[in-house]
């Protein structure tokens, strides 16, 4: 009975790998019709996303997902380590825990919701306002002017940033939050003896004594917005074609999978779209790994 | 200025926009929780829960199909999800406790957990969907399935290890065999902890969408079928939101509403729950 009952759970906690191996082997098998005719080099680089000449490459979509992601990134990396300062060492103590968790609550809404807000609030906001505003203050510089090209519809790269920027914080500024929190106090303490003030404790002190896990947390985020589709779907427009500009509609794998997979016909565009989501998973689980082991590390480090 | 007030003068400029930073991400929290609330009331109606979509042009008509699928969808990911997580966390944190073996698995569904959606979604699609030929309600639930997995496995894992030794020895020493001690002892002091693990990931597999795009797909006919294509909530929302009909954008609305009431609910009990249980 005992050995039944261990059996039983251990098929079942092996389901995880089994999930993995078997998702990796069924996405290279259902894409191996799109391997052989592009290779992998090919497929990476190429910039054809043609289902009327079945010509197919990843490189618009890769490149979507890159932009978008680093973007909202750059937005979200200061915003979310303010938030972890603020709760960490300014926020009085009632605060702390109300505002820490409203933060977090940023992150159990659902994707969808996200898309939604963004295509019928947010993105009338970005192209009435924001952006032609932007247009308006970047006209006068040479390079800068052309990030910031074409016409503002608020369909675009920037909006759904701006998105995910939103959706990332979360992430972050809590495990900022975590990692600053586990500053030993007499390590703080001797440098508030020294006289310094308190932002450079924060500043010479805590970020550098926590810098693994913030570090971890903000890769762990990477993670979570490669893979980002509901809250991008609606306001990146599926467009495969290089974008130049911030304002230019852009495609990313995961907006690509969501608009074409259920329409696929042919057997080599499925296959292709296969192929897609094995980068994609390859590509995130890569990035989460690396993620994790950024955290054990730094676990590792301050239990000691 | 003396070295001493730029200094000062640059602490305060520092921690003044950190707690801008604070306040710009409650912002976003109000918005869009605002924004959600207030056109989400205006089209909340009796006849959203009560009539099934109808033909564009026809005023009225409801989601009475997708708030049933969707709870259909849930319910049975949750029955094929749940059971595999909590023996999955037992096995870690109990039989593999400490061993090199248990700590992989773990890591790996941490890394599981944050696996985009969609590509589970493919997954799915090419095991149930295009061998059958169909979309159906029995894909959408097992791919809804698989994301719980990771999520109560830890979770099960991490509060079965929170129960002290000593109270597994004291049965031992009663001379119950280890399932025993398991089921009787050691899951009776988890219990709270591994219900709130079920709490929270129901409330993130309810609001997924990308899994079921191509899974259940959606149906806009009522259907209590789960082996054809079948509405879902999320789904719905994806199909009027990027509708034409105005009167489509209402009920997105409105379902949306529901939907992240329904979610915001089950984490802010989970983690209240945590919170009175822990410390």
């Amino acid at each position: 009975m005992d050995l039944l009952f261990s059996f039983v759970t251990g098929v079942a906690s092996f389901t995880v790998i089994f999930f993995i191996i078997g998702i990796l082997y069924i996405l290279i098998s259902e894409s191996s019709l799109a391997i052989h005719r592009f290779g992998v080099i090919k497929f990476l680089t190429s910039t054809s996303w043609d289902p009327v000449r079945e010509v197919f490459g990843a490189l618009t979509n890769i490149l979507g997902t890159f932009l978008t992601t680093i973007l909202s990134l750059l937005f979200a990396i200061p915003l979310a380590l303010g938030i972890a300062v603020f709760l960490t060492e300014i926020a009085p103590n009632f605060l702390k825990g109300p505002i820490g968790a409203a933060i977090e609550l940023l992150a159990a809404i659902p994707s969808i919701i996200y898309g939604m807000w963004g295509l019928f609030t947010l993105s009338p906001i970005m192209s009435n306002h924001i952006e032609p505003f932007l247009k308006k203050i970047t006209a006068g510089i040479p390079l800068v002017k052309v990030l910031f090209a074409g016409t503002p519809m608020g369909i675009d790269i920037l909006t759904a940033s701006v998105i995910l920027s939103i959706m990332i914080i979360p992430f972050t500024a809590s495990i900022s939050r975590d990692s600053f929190n586990l500053t030993p106090a007499v390590v703080k303490e001797s440098a508030y003896a020294l006289g310094a003030t308190k932002w450079e404790v924060v500043k010479n002190v805590v970020i550098p004594y926590s810098k693994l896990g913030v570090f971890g947390g903000i890769v762990l985020s990477l993670g979570r917005a490669i893979g980002e589709t509901m809250a991008v779907a609606f306001v990146l427009g599926n467009n495969h074609r290089i974008p130049t500009s911030l304002f230019d509609a852009a495609a990313t794998i995961t907006v690509t999978l969501a608009n074409e997979f259920a329409e696929a016909d042919k057997d080599i565009y499925l296959s292709s779209l296969f192929y897609l989501a094995l980068v994609l998973f390859v590509m995130s689980f890569i990035v989460l790994a690396v993620a994790k082991l950024f955290l054990l590390r730094a676990e590792r480090k301050y239990s000691r | 200025m003396t070295r001493e007030s730029i200094r000062k003068a640059e602490g305060i400029v520092a921690l003044t926009l950190s707690t801008l930073a604070a306040f710009v991400g409650l912002f976003w929290l109000v918005f869009i929780l605002g924004d959600v609330l207030v056109h989400g009331i205006k089209a909340l109606t009796p006849d959203l829960f009560l009539q099934d979509p109808v033909p564009v042009g026809v005023k009225g008509g409801g989601l009475r199909n997708a708030f049933i699928g969707q709870l259909l969808i849930t319910l049975f990911a949750t029955l094929m999800g749940v059971p595999v997580g909590v023996l999955g966390g037992t096995f870690l944190a109990e039989y593999a406790h400490g061993k090199r073996i248990a700590r992989m698995v773990s890591i790996l569904s941490d890394i599981m957990v944050s696996v985009p959606s969609i590509v589970i979604g493919t997954f799915i699609y090419a095991i149930l969907v295009k061998p059958l030929g169909h979309f159906s309600g029995w894909a959408g639930a097992v791919a809804l399935a698989i994301i719980m997995i990771p999520v109560v496995l830890r979770t099960t894992e991490d509060m079965l290890s929170l129960v002290p030794w000593t109270l597994r020895e004291a049965a031992f020493a009663l001379g119950a065999p280890y399932y025993k001690v398991i089921t009787q002892v050691v899951y009776r002091g988890a219990a709270t902890g591994i219900l709130t693990g079920i709490l929270l990931s129901i409330a993130r597999v309810a609001g997924e969408t990308a899994p079921l795009l191509f899974t259940s797909f959606n149906n806009s006919f009522f259907s209590t079928n789960m082996n054809g294509p079948i509405a879902s909530l999320t789904v719905s929302i994806f199909q009027y939101a990027m509708g034409p009909y105005d009167n489509w954008h209402a009920q997105a609305w409105a379902a949306s509403f529901t939907i992240t009431v329904f979610v915001l609910l089950l984490t802010i009990a989970g983690r209240l729950i945590i919170k009175w249980r822990y410390k």
